[in-house]
């Protein structure tokens, strides 16, 4: 069992170093983009709520944490453990998703999203900046679904009893996941809402 | 990869990685000049790897999974080296025509 675990972890890894260069391209983007029209990031990333953008990076931060108890439960063949800490995750997962949903709204009403209704008093460059910023989060949030998903089903499975100290790998695959869409906004956080804060 | 953690370490990476959130939030506010995202990155860049070395507890997989991790990173920078190298090189050279 201890080597079918390790294999499992092996090719998650795998599957995350492909995802780490799906979401590399988007950063290459963002970095020769940047670097191209730095005064059009600077003033799409002033249009950014940063203070929702702060409180989602905590609640992800808790994700995580409350998804790290919930393998460790699962190693220890803690049922109440598990349970508990698989809802907690799959809340703050949700919790994520809704202020994520204000957020967007929010840019839709002050004519933020690239095309024809993009504010023509704006520098057409921020449109590149806004662009880059609904794809990168975008995706980072069907990631969150996905991953919600993924908890779902780990956690009717959990319900059921099926893991153990000797069998708890879908809990720990799924876990990576998790852990690795955390460390995706770990970095989008900064570079999209806090760039130019000091101007 | 029987390793368990305790749930203190747990805890404690948590509040690690909740109070560098906001040193990233109050540096962000401070004018480091050209410092400013390599100061953001440097930080972020530690939280990923509290992340990945004890949340995900690749510190205690095997020799092979911390290799094949650390290859996405790798592969990061490289893609990021050579075409910024590319792009940020090109007027140094002039050619016939430009």
């Amino acid at each position: 069992m201890g080597q079918q675990l390790e294999a499992s972890v092996l090719g998650m890894w795998v599957f995350l170093v492909t995802e780490v260069m799906f979401f590399g391209g988007l950063f290459m983007a963002y970095i020769l983009y940047r670097s191209l029209y730095p005064a059009a990031w600077l003033a799409g990333s002033h249009e950014l709520n940063e203070v929702l953008g702060g409180l989602n990076t905590v609640v992800l931060i808790c994700s995580s944490l409350t998804m790290a108890l919930a393998v460790r439960a699962a190693q220890v063949g803690a049922w109440m453990g598990q349970v508990v800490n698989l809802i907690l995750t799959i809340i703050f997962g949700t919790i994520f998703l809704v202020v994520k949903y204000f957020e967007y709204a929010a840019k839709f009403e002050h004519h933020l999203v690239p095309g024809p209704h993009f504010d023509p008093a704006r520098d057409p460059a921020q449109q590149l900046y806004f662009s880059l910023y609904f794809m990168m989060t975008g995706i980072h949030a069907l990631h969150m679904v996905v991953g919600i998903v993924l908890m779902l089903i780990i956690l009717r499975m959990a319900w059921k009893g099926r893991f153990s100290a000797e069998y708890y790998g879908p809990v720990e695959i799924s876990g990576l996941y998790w852990h690795f869409v955390d460390i995706v906004w770990i970095f989008l956080f900064p570079l999209l809402y806090l760039i130019g804060k000091h101007h | 990869m029987s390793h368990i953690s305790s749930k203190g370490l747990y805890y404690t990476i948590f509040t690690t990685l909740i109070v560098l959130t906001g040193v990233t939030v109050a540096i962000a506010r401070m004018d480091l000049g050209a410092l400013n995202t390599p100061v953001a990155l440097a930080i972020a860049g530690f939280k990923a790897t509290l992340v990945i070395l004890f949340f995900m507890g690749v510190k205690y997989n095997t020799p092979l999974t911390k290799v094949v991790a650390a290859s996405g990173f790798v592969w990061l920078i490289i893609l990021f080296g050579i075409t910024m190298g590319d792009y940020l090189t090109r007027a140094w050279i002039g050619f016939p025509g430009r």
